[in-house]
């Protein structure tokens, strides 16, 4: 759909909000102890300038502690709380512009640390220590950092065997479709298609195959070539209303269908090579959502085969697959989250199964008002919930 | 026109206190008077050239003094430039387009008249019509709907445009005798890419903008425009905006759209006359002697712009300020400073990236990458109810005052269609275009004038 380096700028989400939290270990309830009263996360201040970096407290109780960094200087500046060793980073934030706040939140556990600015984003930054007393909270120590490189792992391997997938479909469909095989080529279109569709984000994020694949007509320029699996999409179901569409010759079939094949050997080729971070996954199921409440369940995506039921199905299993990757993470730092997630993706199956039909789906033009409604309101109590996915898991 | 009546002009603000009158005894004491007014309308040639030398006289000296954002009192309804343009933009708006329903020049003419009369007296807080509200005749409806009795002039203003298909139809017919006055740059907007324009809500051969800061002033303005437009106009669509998303004057804050951000940061001011000049009004010019009645004027260009909320309300704060290009707190550009801190397009951060990124708004947007073109923006905050599936439909009611669109707009939203990452939240399903009449100088002229001379 709409092509957005979406996984890269979740790199930057991740590193502004904090890496190396995830070093840290977590309690449940943050307790600010000294600083503050009741739950409330402790909040310091730190004063950077192009030569001086002044944190408002040299020490802070243990759990979420929120750094409101100011660059008072002119160079850019970043904000860093390293380990003890002053090497490895538990916490950073970068790009604070001259004149702009920025937060760094970390869940902590006590210990002694080491707070640096860096103006300029050069050198070793200004450091002094910092010390974290013990709150009080009980502090496990869950090897959240390996459960969620074994999420990594898991949903990487998921991600490339899809994409060996589409690719293996995509080649036979378009054989059938180069052929003439309409009949064949329409009955292999969604069920090819949903490879595409749960993998969706990896593929948005390299921005320039996904225009070529799956823009839709309506999102065309004046002037530009449409190629992909819409226009393919239109010539197997043509307008029935407009006497004016004219049929796709042999020749530009088989220009169409070579097009298709060949980039999407170059998408598996990049998906091969890909390396995910946690947040990636996170954020990816919660576009997987947007792309559901956008395009889907308005029926937006399919408008000439009517197929949107299996995309929004194949969106909620790549989301899905996200979230039980991750699950073993959010059992230790948010098990309301988790269960509040396993009810919602319950409530869009329940609804996407009442609609199976052999082995798909109906045409979404037979959906009545009400149960796209049903469905939209179930989107939007998974997408609400998942939407803070990232920051349970990777905080 | 007597010495002594003189009419003020857009440069002044009356009396905050004045209040809709609800009778017509104060209309008199306003030296407002239907009659003085229609006579004046109602003249011929002699008066129509002198209100166009007036206008001219005017051209070139015109300045322009904001109000307070808190005055409630009256705009006036006369000067070179119609008001509701350059006067600091009032909290509410109801913008409604019009198709001319007559094949009769003269009754178009007329209708334009009549709207100038009503305009002049609405904006001054008074009602419509010989006998306004409640002092007609009890047999006969009222000539003003009187809604508003009683309630302040909230600064309303009424602007009114012509479309490009008042001067000829699709099909190239001179509808009304003007086909050969239609400005160069007067034509439909092309399709930009994403676009999902509904014809229900683009177009119109007229359009009138009532923007007043009580709702129900500007309400009241559309109602009784479109009353007296029956026969000769219909509204084909309107749009109610709640809370205007741009300031036009330096005195005003920078309020914030639906997303949460400080819109318009970078708007033109009316306190800048030399850049309005360069950017919002159109000159006199020699290379478009079609479009000469227009000089004084600006293009008026409308785009219904619906923000998809519910996804926005789900991405984080980084995702949103990098989309935007500044900060959520207070507007700053990502490069750093405050709010009105210029953009430091160079600035680089981590991993050699910009700190306005490439796809942002603010960076796309901004005149620097728009061969410094600049535009009078004057949009507002809109939600027409919910879309059937539980989400807002709402967004914002973009509205741009600018001297030509072909350089001061279309460039710059075609840009905006295909590389800004806001679009994923963006939806335009509302378009039109409309040429912007220079003011009306004084009683004896209407609005539109000089494209019938």
């Amino acid at each position: 759909m709409i092509a957005l380096p979406r996984l890269r700028r979740g790199v930057v989400i991740l590193t502004i909000i904090g890496v190396g939290s995830l070093l840290a270990s977590c309690t449940d309830k943050a307790d600010s102890g000294a600083t503050k009263g009741g739950n409330e996360p402790a909040k310091l201040t730190v004063t950077a300038t192009d030569d001086a970096c002044t944190v408002s407290s040299a020490d802070a109780p243990s759990g979420t502690l929120t750094f409101a960094v100011t660059n008072k200087g002119s160079k850019v500046n970043e904000f860093y709380l390293f380990a003890e060793d002053g090497v490895r980073v538990v916490g950073e934030v970068e790009n604070i512009g001259p004149g702009l706040t920025r937060n760094l939140v970390v869940r902590i556990k006590p210990g002694t640390y080491v707070a640096a600015c860096k103006p300029g984003m050069t050198g070793d930054g200004i450091r002094s220590d910092f010390t974290v007393t013990d709150s009080g909270e009980a502090v496990a120590a869950p090897a959240i950092e390996t459960l969620l490189s074994e999420a990594t792992e898991q949903y990487t391997a998921f991600v490339r065997t899809e994409a060996d997938e589409l690719l293996e479909k995509t080649e036979a469909f378009a054989g059938l479709y180069r052929e003439g095989k309409d009949d064949e080529a329409r009955a292999s279109y969604a069920p090819t298609r949903i490879h595409w569709e749960r993998i969706e984000p990896v593929a948005e994020s390299f921005g320039d195959v996904d225009p070529k694949l799956d823009l839709r007509e309506a999102d065309l320029e004046a002037g530009q070539d449409w190629t992909g699996w819409h226009r393919i999409e239109k010539d197997l179901w043509p307008p029935a209303n407009d006497a004016s569409y004219v049929p796709l010759t042999t020749a530009q079939r088989a220009a169409l269908a070579d097009q298709l094949v060949a980039d999407t050997k170059d998408l598996r080729g990049r998906v091969s090579v890909v390396t995910l971070s946690p947040d990636q996954l996170s954020n990816g199921a919660k576009e997987l959502l947007d792309e559901v409440a956008t395009g889907k369940v308005t029926g937006e995506e399919e408008v000439w085969s009517g197929t949107d039921l299996w995309d929004f199905q194949a969106n909620v299993d790549g989301a899905k697959m996200a979230f039980e990757v991750l699950e073993p993470v959010l059992r230790e730092k948010d098990p309301a989250l988790l269960t509040e997630l396993d009810e919602r993706f319950d409530d869009v199956q329940k609804l996407l199964d009442a609609q199976k039909k052999g082995e798909g789906f109906v045409n979404y033009r037979e959906l009545s008002p009400e149960q796209v409604k049903a469905m939209a309101d179930a989107v939007n109590a998974l997408g609400e919930p998942l939407s803070r996915l990232t920051a349970a898991v990777v905080l | 026109m007597n010495a002594d009546e003189t009419p003020p002009t857009n440069d002044n603000v009356q009396d905050p206190a004045t209040l809709r009158a609800p009778t017509s005894s104060s209309v008199e004491s306003r030296g407002l008077s239907r009659r003085r007014l229609l006579g004046a309308a109602g003249v011929g040639a002699a008066a129509v050239a002198a209100g166009v030398a007036a206008i001219k006289a005017r051209n070139g000296t015109d300045t322009v003094t904001a109000a307070s954002p808190s005055d409630t009192g009256a705009v006036s309804f006369y000067g070179a430039h119609q008001a509701g343009i350059v006067t600091p933009a009032q909290d509410r708006l109801h913008f409604a387009a019009f198709d001319v329903t007559t094949t009769s020049r003269d009754r178009l003419i007329r209708l334009l008249q009549q709207w100038t009369d009503a305009a002049a007296k609405m904006t001054q807080g008074l009602p419509v019509g010989e006998f306004g509200a409640v002092d007609g005749s009890p047999l006969a409806p009222p000539d003003d709907s009187g809604e508003a009795l009683g309630l302040s002039a909230s600064r309303l203003t009424i602007t009114i445009g012509f479309g490009p298909s008042l001067f000829e139809t699709a099909t190239g017919v001179d509808r009304f005798g003007i086909a050969d006055r239609r400005p160069r740059s007067l034509t439909a907007l092309p399709l930009f890419p994403k676009d999902n324009l509904s014809p229900a809500r683009s177009g119109g051969d007229l359009c009138v903008q009532a923007c007043a800061d009580d709702p129900q002033v500007a309400v009241h303005a559309v109602r009784n425009l479109a009353r007296i437009a029956f026969g000769t106009a219909t509204v084909r669509w309107s749009q109610l905006g709640f809370g205007r998303t741009s300031s036009t004057s330096t005195a005003q804050i920078t309020p914030r759209n639906l997303f949460g951000f400080k819109d318009g940061t970078a708007n033109l001011k009316a306190e800048d006359p030399a850049l309005l000049d360069e950017h919002v009004w159109v000159p006199s010019s020699a290379q478009d002697a079609n479009g000469a009645w227009l000089a004084g004027g600006s293009y008026l260009v409308a785009r219904r712009i619906s923000m998809r909320i519910e996804t926005w309300d789900r991405t984080s704060l980084t995702e949103q300020e990098r989309l935007i290009g500044r900060t959520k707190s207070d507007g700053a550009p990502m490069s750093g400073g405050t709010e009105f801190t210029a953009p430091d397009f160079e600035a680089i951060g981590a991993r050699d990236e910009p700190l306005i990124p490439v796809g942002s708004h603010l960076r796309l947007a901004h005149p620097s990458a728009n061969n410094g073109s600049r535009i009078l923006r004057r949009g507002y905050n809109f939600t027409d109810g919910s879309d059937g599936l539980g989400r807002l439909d709402a967004g914002l009611f973009f509205i741009a005052f600018v001297r030509d669109p072909a350089t001061h707009y279309i460039p710059m939203q075609l840009q905006l269609s295909k590389n800004d990452t806001l679009m994923e939240y963006l939806q335009h399903t509302g378009s039109a275009l409309f040429a912007v009449p220079p003011g009306v100088a004084s009683p004896s002229g209407f609005l539109g004038e000089t494209l019938f001379i």
